[in-house]
């Protein structure tokens, strides 16, 4: 294969492990756009919902699609109990004091996770199909190819969902102008309320998806931590950009595989977000949240 | 109006030091002083890492408590100082007294390095690089094989204090003991000082603060050097004290300590720091003894479910004191001595 060859195929590999991270990248920013929440402990609720799956399929012997459905409603709870306990009462607070909370609910479920299920690895049951995938010459996982599928269709329900529906309407309002949306008769209490359980569905989805193509580990959400990163950098202003943030994260950890070892796909993402501070310091796309001082 | 603001500071009796708290702090170094010879060596171990992670806690509150500069890389900044400690022994086999301010001046560079960018700007950018800082630095502590030895380490020879090796844990006892009372000291003058008030102008609100003459980038990056050389300084020290360095030590769990150990003291207070840091310090091991009484007496083994048990307890305290009682146990030590006060005149 000639090296060219190979550029593409762990470019489109890349990509489509990039599938994840972009619905990873959407239930962040969907937070952020009603709230101005940075929310730090997104990659423990995808790791949550993911043991979730485990127990119901695994454990209780229900099956993948129970398993799915008790997966949904345990995350959904769980992110509607963090937003009532702990990010209500926040808002308003100063922001880093809020991501100081998010980040200190993660450690939570870090800690709760690895108490109750302990800090081995653990296989899920095989919901997407190794057959691996020809295009041409080029081959793609099977696994890979199949979860970015999902990932992409549920991006678009969720983006469509989100343009066309009264509550994403309202969202949008909220996002746009608080008080002027509180005005105008929009609970924008229930908004983010909302936000969280879009943010639960995402997490619940690409959370079991990452467990099926890696396997299922406490630290399998630290990968959020990575998007969560290369996002703020992107600028959390468009939805659009976000996605394309999950995806670049997703092709250059597998170029990174392609010209060093694989362990420094681990460091990659924060990597570029270095860079992009050093030559770019408002952002990749110059949000307006940054203000030069 | 700056003698009368002096003349003010000075007849407030919260700045004065009157005789009566002279002769506490006197009767507190005492006690310090004469505690390896009265407590068993178990304690004093545990007062050696309790100075450690006071002097760790006094820089993350510089940087967060009286800056607002937000850091999630603490423990890799104190695995700096560990680390060119004991890498500056072995190749080099330099001794203590120039380890231990090289650990403080490489942690100190390096957390600039990465806080150089964002530190321009407004915003979570540092946090950013300071999460980049925790992940990239122990990557280099694990995978730079040929000087750090990867997972396993490298070994400390004890501090030799001009041919009087410190090679238990009284002894390092009385070198930790002399760098907590310097930078506590320190850190307590620096926020009485101008500094200190750009520092917390800073914090308030950047704007004003640049309004009223604070050069804030300056004043931001001097924050954050002076925070990662006390991370550095805990780092040298932890590695006389453990005599050895790996990078396991150094991992996101132990930054998120340290953030816990600032919010449960209560941010921006120095006696804070020291509270916060007491109360981390002992928690892990309370959890220790009673998970071994409650196993035992259960007849099952608790020691696996440990470190989650701690990860869960760390942010349950840093959500608990961030919604409850954002300042912290110094704010309830003050009025628990109010009250006393109040009652007993």
């Amino acid at each position: 294969m000639s090296p060219f060859q190979q550029f593409i195929e762990y470019s489109i590999v890349g990509i489509a492990a990039g599938g994840v991270y972009a619905l990873i990248a959407l239930g962040i920013v969907v937070i952020f756009k009603a709230s101005r929440t940075f929310n730090f402990a997104m990659g423990e609720m995808m790791m949550l919902s993911a043991y979730f799956f485990y127990a119901a399929s695994v454990t209780f012997a229900l099956g993948p699609v129970i398993g799915m459905i008790v997966a949904l409603i345990g995350s959904v709870a769980i992110a509607l109990l963090i937003e009532r306990v702990a990010i209500r009462p926040m808002l308003g607070r100063p922001f880093i004091a809020v991501v100081m909370v998010t980040f200190g609910i993660g450690s939570i479920i870090r800690g709760i996770v690895g108490m109750v299920w302990g800090p081995n690895e653990m296989q899920i049951p095989g919901i997407l199909s190794r057959t691996p995938i020809m295009l041409g010459d080029i081959f793609v996982p099977g696994k890979t190819a199949r979860a970015f599928a999902i990932a992409v269709v549920i991006v678009v329900v969720l983006i469509a969902y989100l343009r066309y529906s009264r509550a994403g309407v309202a969202l949008r309002a909220a996002a746009a102008d608080t008080i002027t949306a509180y005005s105008m008769g929009i609970d924008v209490r229930r908004i983010i309320a909302f936000t969280w359980i879009v943010a639960a569905v995402t997490g619940c989805i690409s959370g079991v998806l990452m467990a099926n193509v890696n396997t299922l580990t406490p630290h399998l959400g630290l990968v959020a931590l990575n998007v969560l990163a290369v996002v703020i950098l992107g600028g959390m202003a468009s939805i659009g950009g976000v996605l394309v943030a999950g995806f670049i994260i997703g092709w250059l950890e597998a170029i990174t595989g392609l010209f060093l070892p694989t362990e420094f796909r681990e460091i990659t993402p924060y990597v570029l977000a270095l860079v992009v501070l050093l030559v770019r310091p408002n952002g990749l796309f110059g949000s307006r949240e940054v203000e030069r001082i | 109006m700056a003698d009368t603001m002096e003349a003010e500071l000075l007849s407030d009796p919260r700045t004065r030091s009157s005789t009566g708290t002279m002769v506490r702090y006197g009767v507190l170094f005492a006690i310090l002083a004469v505690l390896p010879f009265v407590a068993p060596g178990y304690w004093i171990y545990f007062a050696g890492l309790l100075g450690i992670n006071i002097i760790a806690t006094h820089g993350l509150n510089i940087m967060m408590g009286f800056t607002g500069l937000l850091s999630l890389g603490h423990a890799a900044f104190v695995g700096v100082g560990a680390y060119t400690v004991a890498i500056l022994q072995t190749y080099f086999g330099l001794p203590f007294w120039l380890t231990i301010p090289a650990a403080g001046v490489s942690a100190a560079v390096i957390g600039v390095a990465f806080g150089l960018p964002s530190l321009r700007i407004r915003g979570l950018y540092l946090v950013i690089a300071t999460l980049a800082a925790q992940f990239i630095l122990h990557f280099v502590f694990v995978h730079w094989q040929s000087v750090t030895n990867g997972d396993v380490g490298l070994p400390v020879a004890p501090a030799n204090v001009f041919g009087f090796l410190l090679n238990n844990e009284t002894r390092i006892y009385y070198l930790i003991l002399a760098f907590v009372v310097a930078s506590t000291w320190f850190a307590r003058n620096v926020i009485k000082s101008r500094v200190g008030r750009a520092f917390i102008a800073i914090r308030e609100r950047d704007l004003t603060a640049q309004v009223l003459g604070v050069e804030i980038v300056r004043y931001k990056l001097l924050a954050f050097g002076l925070g990662s050389f006390y991370a550095g300084i805990a780092g040298a020290l932890l590695a006389y004290f453990n005599r050895f360095v790996n990078p396991e030590q150094f991992g996101l769990l132990l930054s998120v300590f340290f953030l816990s150990a600032v919010i449960v003291g209560g941010m921006g207070s120095i006696l804070g720091a020291i509270l916060g840091a007491a109360f981390m310090t002992l928690l892990p091991e309370i959890l220790r003894e009673l998970s071994l009484l409650i196993g035992s007496g259960l007849g099952i083994d608790l020691g696996t479910i440990l470190t989650p048990l701690r990860e869960t307890i760390f942010g349950l305290l840093m959500v608990g004191f961030l919604l409850l009682e954002p300042r912290g146990l110094a704010q309830l030590w003050k009025r628990a001595s109010q009250k006393s006060t109040r009652d007993s005149a």
